[in-house]
């Protein structure tokens, strides 16, 4: 580098404006293939923004924290976001009402298989008890997910790097899940996709239509009620058995 | 908008400290959204700048979960040492679940779809 390029370089890995910029662009990037191709689940941009921003971080050395200190403006901003999810809920309101029962059924149900089956297999499948137990909470929104984990005596910051996969793992399959099933109606799909993927799966629902955003902000909202709940009680008994 | 914005985060104030005074297991930005939505329904409905707000931010919800997701740079090694049980555990949990979910839902609602309409004699 010439000392000019260099010294724009020192100046732009002090300041928060290329961890934001860089985030908006690949973001922008993303997005607008989402949209050319068609909002296809295979596309979401999340996974396609973090697989551009991931690598040109490492090639230029920069570090997540150092990245982390621009993108928190973008990170802060799901705390009112997910306040914001209140106004599309209670235009569902009519609807849910109507399904309180079923919802609250599914929700038990559904909770238990996400925490459960993740255990299960990863127990068969040979990984370690800190790895289960920082998998257990993996559908549940991030900070939620962290503070259950640490209490099983899992690993905090794993936990949020599985949260987030599968986030967007549950925002890329669930409509080919849907299609095998042949699961048409929105509200359920949207209550499903909450239930097991969180804020990603949500966000998924939202592009497909506003029913479908609404029933899946329910859902995350009452599955990190439910898993927060039920998770400490359930699991060292399970743990003794395995 | 600013209007709006300040609500929201006002919320999510009340949702943060009510958490920390009662020790609740869950976020506050959810006990903020819990409490919104109470206020909505007492108020019925939400107003045309909190209504265009929340559709601005939620249009883009996918972009506030990207730095997190950056995040997993740091933990390519412990990735990579039990990358086996890890991946599988969680793509097919994640998609039992969904399934379970929306088969369990359909089933439920199918159910009182058909009650609703009445017993045939």
């Amino acid at each position: 580098m010439t000392p000019a390029l260099e010294e724009i370089w020192v100046y732009l890995a002090t300041t928060p404006l290329l961890g934001l910029t860089l985030t908006l662009a690949a973001y922008q990037g993303a997005w607008w293939l989402y949209q050319r191709g068609n909002q296809h689940p295979l596309l979401n941009p999340v996974m396609v923004a973090v697989a551009a921003l991931v690598p040109v971080l490492m090639l230029t050395g920069t570090h997540y924290n150092t990245y982390f200190d621009g993108a928190q403006f973008v990170h802060f901003l799901l705390g009112p976001a997910t306040v914001a999810l209140a106004i599309p809920l209670y235009a569902q309101w009519q609807r849910l009402r109507a399904m309180v029962l079923p919802l609250l059924a599914t929700l038990v149900l559904g909770s238990l298989t996400a925490a459960l089956s993740a255990v299960g297999i990863a127990a068969l499948l040979g990984a370690s008890r800190e790895s289960m137990m920082s998998l257990a909470p993996k559908s549940v929104t991030t900070p939620i997910a962290m503070g259950i984990a640490e209490g099983l005596g899992g690993l905090p910051s794993l936990t949020a790097v599985l949260v987030i996969a599968t986030g967007i793992f549950g925002a890329v399959t669930a409509r080919f899940v849907y299609q095998a099933l042949r699961i048409e109606d929105h509200a359920v799909r949207g209550f499903a996709i909450g239930l097991a993927s969180h804020g990603i799966g949500t966000a998924r629902a939202f592009q497909v239509s506003e029913q479908a955003g609404a029933f899946a902000a329910l859902a995350m909202g009452l599955n990190a009620l439910v898993t927060a709940l039920m998770l400490p009680w359930i699991l060292p008994w399970l743990a003794a058995w395995l | 908008m600013i209007a709006a914005l300040t609500l929201l985060l006002l919320y999510q104030l009340v949702g943060e400290v009510l958490v920390r005074a009662l020790e609740l297991p869950i976020p506050g930005p959810v006990v903020g959204m819990a409490l919104l939505f109470l206020t909505l329904i007492v108020r019925s409905g939400p107003g045309a700048d909190l209504r265009t707000t929340a559709n601005g931010l939620l249009q883009h919800l996918s972009l506030l979960f990207v730095p997190a997701g950056v995040g997993v740079m740091l933990h390519f090694q412990r990735l990579a040492d039990e990358w086996l049980p890890l991946l599988a555990a969680l793509a097919l949990s994640t998609v039992l679940s969904i399934a379970v979910s929306a088969l369990a839902l359909h089933a439920l609602t199918r159910r009182r779809r058909e009650g609703d309409q009445g017993e045939q004699p």
